[in-house]
């Protein structure tokens, strides 16, 4: 009895957490393509700085991890595919897992810990010190002001971003390749070139979409809900990357399924 | 009917709060709260902490929501309007908060022109002017390009004052104008709401505990203690006021020190002997 209570308890916890993320999105939604119309203007300028911290700032250490995740791959790979003497595949597999899976997904835990966290902390430390309530009183909305802006940035970079982190890992993939297994670097790139389809690219890029709406959703839920005091923002910053980690790994799973059934047709 | 009666009967009123009621959850906080606020004049709302002094100021800027009552500001029952309308109203308010509550990632200049640049099409060399006139009527003058967090406690204070008047609001709102400021700061403050009231004949609604600032400033005053008005009046009848609370609150405050010690002691032995017993 206690049992079943608990987990439907925390059914409805989580179904409830999940309709406040979907509610903000939705205001963020109409904001940007409604609110526009009807003389509230985008605040593009904030998009843009916001565009840039999380998206350019996260190139060079992006670019670092996703070239040292292709490099592994092909490692790993290299090591069962040498078994049968296929070693030149390693540019088909090293592509495909890039593309498919951890290009976005790579990308989307190194956004979570740039700037999920940092979302939740700069709404959670205005939230403290009554600077939600001051744009409040000031008739504006901080929905628009600080949510909106943050969710065109992360939803326009989080697809480029993932674009740079597959080359990067076929980079490093192809580094293993020109050095272990007689690739050059031009039939190396060709190879994983051939290997893609056009959908492993898409597919990912649509998987990032949704992981940039989901991150951008926890962090400023949780910055918005932060109790007051200055240890409640340090509570919602971690719980915004955890909860953040979560979801985009079940937002990973939900989207690779479709897609595998949808590609069985 | 009740609401036609009240529009009648309190024609000049700035602001009227009819049996206003606020909760949060379970627990009530305001118990049906009553009091106008005419135009021009200078209201300080008193009370100790958790009196629910702060919850009142947060609802009558709708930073609240009422559970029940109304709250007619400026002909309009704020707590039953459309966010849209309230907006239309918030752009004639200015609120003060406790600690400034300045935009950290900008500079002082920045943060009073906020509210022009969102809400007037002024052109940017306007929008200058404004903001000098502005900081300069706060004695800010030249400090555009700092950051807040550059300021000391009772520049920011000013800062904050500086974006409230930046629509040139018919009502101002202060939370707790004194707290957290040394006393020739915080009589600086005053002086400044003094010449506000003077200058502009501004409605001025003041939420504070300091006594000094609180007489010093209003022209009348409401006591509230438990989530309920237990005075109001003008501040020559509050210092003559014989209601017990009153008394109370006032001498409590004028006299930290506590003068009866042996009871005071007795409290605390009792207490002290209570659980052992």
């Amino acid at each position: 009895m206690e049992l079943t209570t608990q987990i439907g308890e925390s059914v409805t916890d989580g179904l409830a957490y999940l309709g406040a993320l979907a509610s903000l999105g939705g205001r963020a939604a109409y904001f940007t393509f409604i609110a526009p119309f009807q003389g509230k203007p985008v605040r593009l300028q904030r998009a843009i700085t916001q565009a840039m911290q999380t998206g350019v700032g996260a190139l060079p250490i992006l670019s670092l991890i996703t070239f040292f995740i292709g490099l592994i791959l092909a490692l790993q790979s290299a090591y069962e595919l040498r078994k049968f003497g296929a070693l030149n595949y390693v540019a088909n597999a090293v592509a495909i897992s890039m593309t498919r899976e951890l290009g976005p997904l790579i990308t989307a835990i190194v956004v979570i810990g740039r700037s999920g966290s940092a979302f939740a902390a700069e709404i959670g430390t205005m939230k403290v010190t009554e600077e939600i309530d001051a744009l409040e009183t000031m008739a504006i909305d901080p929905i628009q002001f600080l949510v909106t802006p943050k969710f065109i940035a992360m939803m326009v970079m989080l697809p480029c971003l993932t674009i740079w982190a597959n080359s990067m890992g076929i980079l490093g993939g192809a580094l293993f390749g020109v050095t272990q297994a007689d690739y050059t670097w031009v039939r190396y790139i060709r190879s994983s070139l051939d290997a893609l389809f056009l959908r492993d690219i898409t597919t990912g890029l649509i998987k990032s979409v949704v992981f940039g709406m989901t991150i951008t959703a926890v962090g400023c839920h949780e910055g918005l809900s932060t109790g007051a005091g200055a240890e409640q923002v340090g509570r919602s910053t971690t719980r915004a990357v955890v909860v953040s980690i979560f979801l985009v790994i079940l937002v990973d799973l939900v989207f690779t399924a479709l897609f595998f059934f949808m590609s069985e047709r | 009917m009740d609401q036609i009666d009240n529009a009648l009967t309190q024609p000049e009123a700035m602001i009227s709060l009819r049996n206003l009621r606020v909760s949060y959850g379970d627990s009530e906080i305001l118990h049906g709260i009553n009091f106008d606020v005419m135009p021009g004049e200078t209201l300080v709302i008193l009370g100790g902490s958790g009196s629910g002094k702060s919850t009142l100021l947060r609802t009558l800027v709708g930073l609240e929501r009422p559970s029940s009552g109304e709250i007619w500001l400026k002909g309009k029952n704020i707590a039953a309007i459309s966010s849209d309308e309230m907006n239309a109203i918030r752009k004639k308010i200015g609120m003060s908060f406790q600690g400034g509550a300045l935009f950290g990632s900008m500079t002082v200049g920045e943060n009073v022109a906020l509210p022009l640049r969102e809400h007037t099409k002024l052109e940017e060399t306007t929008i200058e002017i404004i903001l000098r006139l502005k900081l300069d009527q706060v004695g800010l003058a030249g400090f555009e390009n700092y950051m807040p967090s550059q300021l000391s406690g009772g520049m920011k204070k000013r800062a904050a004052v500086a974006r409230a008047l930046a629509m040139d609001p018919e009502i101002l709102f202060f939370d707790e104008p004194s707290a957290g400021l040394d006393p020739i700061i915080a009589a600086g403050v005053d002086q400044l709401i003094l010449e506000l009231k003077q200058a502009f004949h501004m409605t001025i609604i003041v939420v504070t505990h300091e006594l000094a600032s609180a007489f010093l400033i209003a022209d009348r005053m409401v006591l509230i203690d438990k989530g309920n008005v237990v005075a109001i009046g003008s501040t020559e009848e509050m210092r003559s006021s014989t209601h017990p609370r009153v008394r109370q609150f006032l001498d409590r405050i004028a006299e930290p020190e506590v003068s009866q010690e042996l009871d005071y002691l007795q409290m605390l032995t009792e207490e002290y002997r209570r659980p052992g017993r």
